[in-house]
């Protein structure tokens, strides 16, 4: 074998690094920035809206409501029927889709388009997910001033309840309307546990690590909540105090002997985005008022 | 004949009496029965009492009465429709039950009528709605048309309820489609009286015509010719028998969720332990289908409490190995 001269070998070198540095640079470039961005979550786009990224979102999913200019942006479905042709068709250079959506990942990889796995976790992981999305997009500043600006939010509220005793809650997200039967409320996993826990209450089914928890009218009485909190977040969903009125029927439980039954509105309760902290202050509000005065 | 019914009711009585008395003291929740019915401490303050009288009890009542309906229906049906796999799902009711229950939940239907809440409301109404199309099939049909005309009705009802169904599953919201599952996989924490009393109305009705019906469907199910030539009018009574059993599954359903299992197997447990006879079976699956869903519900809140498992999984994780059991022994 001949021996390969070392001008040879110094020239191939040089070449490899340069062309590695151009693949990177090509692979790193629609990374860098990202100008047509497809979010089917609706926390992420919100995140998206709030970093001050809105303008580059060029599609949305079919539960996205908020801002108000999702509305005239086209839909592509969501978690369980993404459109894969309408999102290929808006030419997006990023898309965010939930981590567990394989198939959807399969066809983008197909199709060259680089995507942003979302996993939903707990409360501490939204402001992770709104730095890691900024950097990813291309507007970390922004998005880290949005993250700091949360976290100083829910450390306020935190630190404003700090002192106060915390009452046992029960935090029902759903339930057959008019009367007590499938009760869904949130257990000891998942953001909403964690807003409840930083509003300063004591989770009453905290010990399930589950993210929902299906209560039975003997699991209501038998964990005895000093308070009940029901969030509503359907558009259209007119029910208002006089809907409370069937928890009536087990008057030995302390939330409602003392009427400490409370119904909240708004859907920032189901998002896990950056309207978290307001919505975790309309939790301590409610829990603490005294707190707030 | 007459010592045997008797033995057989006081058989099987016996033991929904005790499951009935044992339920509703056994829970997640120890509760002590000399609180339960202490006249010293008010109702609004004695929590044993709640748990008993408010989440315990109407529960037990429910799971009887949607057991023996279930059971009750699937006799009629097997029967009916000369078919070992009938059950009260087979002809279309069931899934108009839970249509009605999925078009309530997804669309937030605000209706109730003498404190019956919208999603049993609207379950009842889409099982009366399957049970007019699946009659006007029975009356439209002609002397010496088979069963079988009707099972294949019943079947392609199923299929294009069980379309709609998939279709508002698609529209509907993501927490709703969480709702509907979870509605289909039964639940028998009623929370109160009033949808049991409202089940109970169309249930008596059904029990009081199946109560006369034993003989027309033993004759039934040997062949609808050789019952005529024992001059039974065969088309009446089968629209006799199809409407109970109907109204029988509709109540069932829209009180307890379409809870599998019970309709199509207790009918051949009993069967198998006091034979053929349906003036023993109908009482006896009514009976026996009340204890074995009260058992199922038992089994349902404490196994792995505080979490409750939804008891039609129950239902289907009990009931199979005791069927395959109990036809193994019968076959050696």
């Amino acid at each position: 074998m001949a021996a390969v001269p070392a001008t040879r070998v110094i020239r191939a070198t040089y070449f490899a690094v340069f062309a590695a540095f151009v693949a990177f640079s090509l692979s790193a470039g629609p990374q860098a920035q990202a100008r047509r961005v497809v979010s089917i979550i609706p926390a992420t786009t919100e995140m998206l809206f709030a970093m001050g990224a809105g303008d580059r979102v060029v599609a949305v999913g079919s539960y996205d409501r908020f801002p108000p200019e999702v509305e005239k942006l086209p839909r592509v479905g969501a978690l369980l029927d993404p459109a894969v042709e309408r999102i290929i068709a808006m030419r997006p250079d990023l898309v965010i889709l939930y981590g567990t959506q394989s198939e959807l990942r399969t066809q983008l990889d197909r199709a060259q388009i680089s995507y942003y796995p979302y996993v939903h976790r707990g409360l501490a992981d939204i402001t992770e997910t709104i730095r890691s999305l900024g950097a990813r997009v291309g507007v970390a500043p922004q998005a880290n001033a949005l993250a700091e600006r949360i976290e100083r939010q829910l450390a306020d509220i935190r630190s404003r309840v700090a002192k106060s005793p915390r009452p046992k809650t029960l935090l029902v997200f759903g339930r057959e309307p008019g009367t007590l039967r499938n009760i869904d409320a949130s257990g000891g996993l998942g953001f909403l546990h964690d807003m409840l826990e930083t509003a300063g209450g004591a989770d009453v089914m905290g010990d399930v690590k589950q993210q929902s928890v299906v209560m039975t009218t003997e699991l209501v009485l038998a964990r005895a909540p000093e308070m009940i909190i029901e969030l509503r977040y359907a558009r259209g969903d007119n029910a208002d105090d006089a809907d409370l009125r069937e928890w009536n029927a087990l008057p030995a439980v302390p939330a409602v002997r003392n009427r400490r039954v409370y119904m909240l509105h708004g859907e920032e309760f189901v998002v896990p985005g950056p309207r978290v902290a307001a919505a975790t202050e309309r939790f301590a509000r409610l829990l603490h008022p005294e707190a707030f005065k | 004949m007459r010592r045997r019914l008797i033995a057989t009711i006081a058989l099987f009585g016996a033991l929904t009496f005790v499951c009935c008395l044992l339920a509703p003291i056994v829970g997640s929740t120890p509760i002590s029965l000399s609180r339960v019915f202490s006249r010293t401490i008010p109702f609004a303050d004695n929590v044993d009492a709640q748990v008993f009288f408010v989440a315990r009890l109407p529960r037990v009542i429910a799971a009887a009465l949607v057991g023996s309906g279930l059971a009750v229906a699937g006799v009629v049906f097997q029967a009916l429709l000369r078919n070992p796999l009938a059950s009260p799902d087979t002809l279309g009711v069931s899934a108009g039950a839970t249509l009605g229950a999925m078009i309530a939940i997804t669309f937030h239907v605000d209706i109730g009528l003498m404190g019956i809440t919208s999603v049993p409301l609207a379950s009842f109404v889409g099982s009366a709605g399957a049970l007019g199309i699946v009659y006007l099939l029975a009356a439209a049909r002609r002397r010496g048309t088979s069963s079988t005309v009707l099972l294949l009705a019943g079947i392609a009802l199923s299929a294009f309820l069980g379309a709609l169904l998939r279709l508002i599953q698609l529209v509907a919201d993501f927490t709703d489609t969480l709702r509907n599952v979870r509605w289909m996989m039964g639940s028998l924490d009623v929370a109160s009286y009033a949808p049991i009393v409202a089940a109970l109305v169309p249930m008596a009705f059904a029990f009081v015509v199946a109560g006369a019906l034993p003989r027309v469907l033993d004759l039934i199910s040997m062949g609808a010719e050789a019952a005529e030539s024992r001059g039974v009018d065969v088309r009446r009574a089968e629209r006799i028998a199809l409407l109970s059993a109907s109204l029988s599954t509709g109540a069932a359903v829209s009180l307890g969720g379409p809870i599998p299992f019970v309709g199509i197997v207790v009918p051949h447990i009993v069967r198998l332990l006091v034979g053929a006879d349906h003036r023993l079976v109908l009482p006896a699956s009514a009976l026996f289908g009340a204890s074995f869903v009260i058992i199922c519900d038992l089994v349902a809140r404490t196994a792995f409490g505080p979490v409750e498992l939804p008891v039609g999984t129950v239902t289907a994780i009990i009931g199979g190995p005791f069927f395959l059991w109990l036809l193994f022994r019968r076959l050696a």
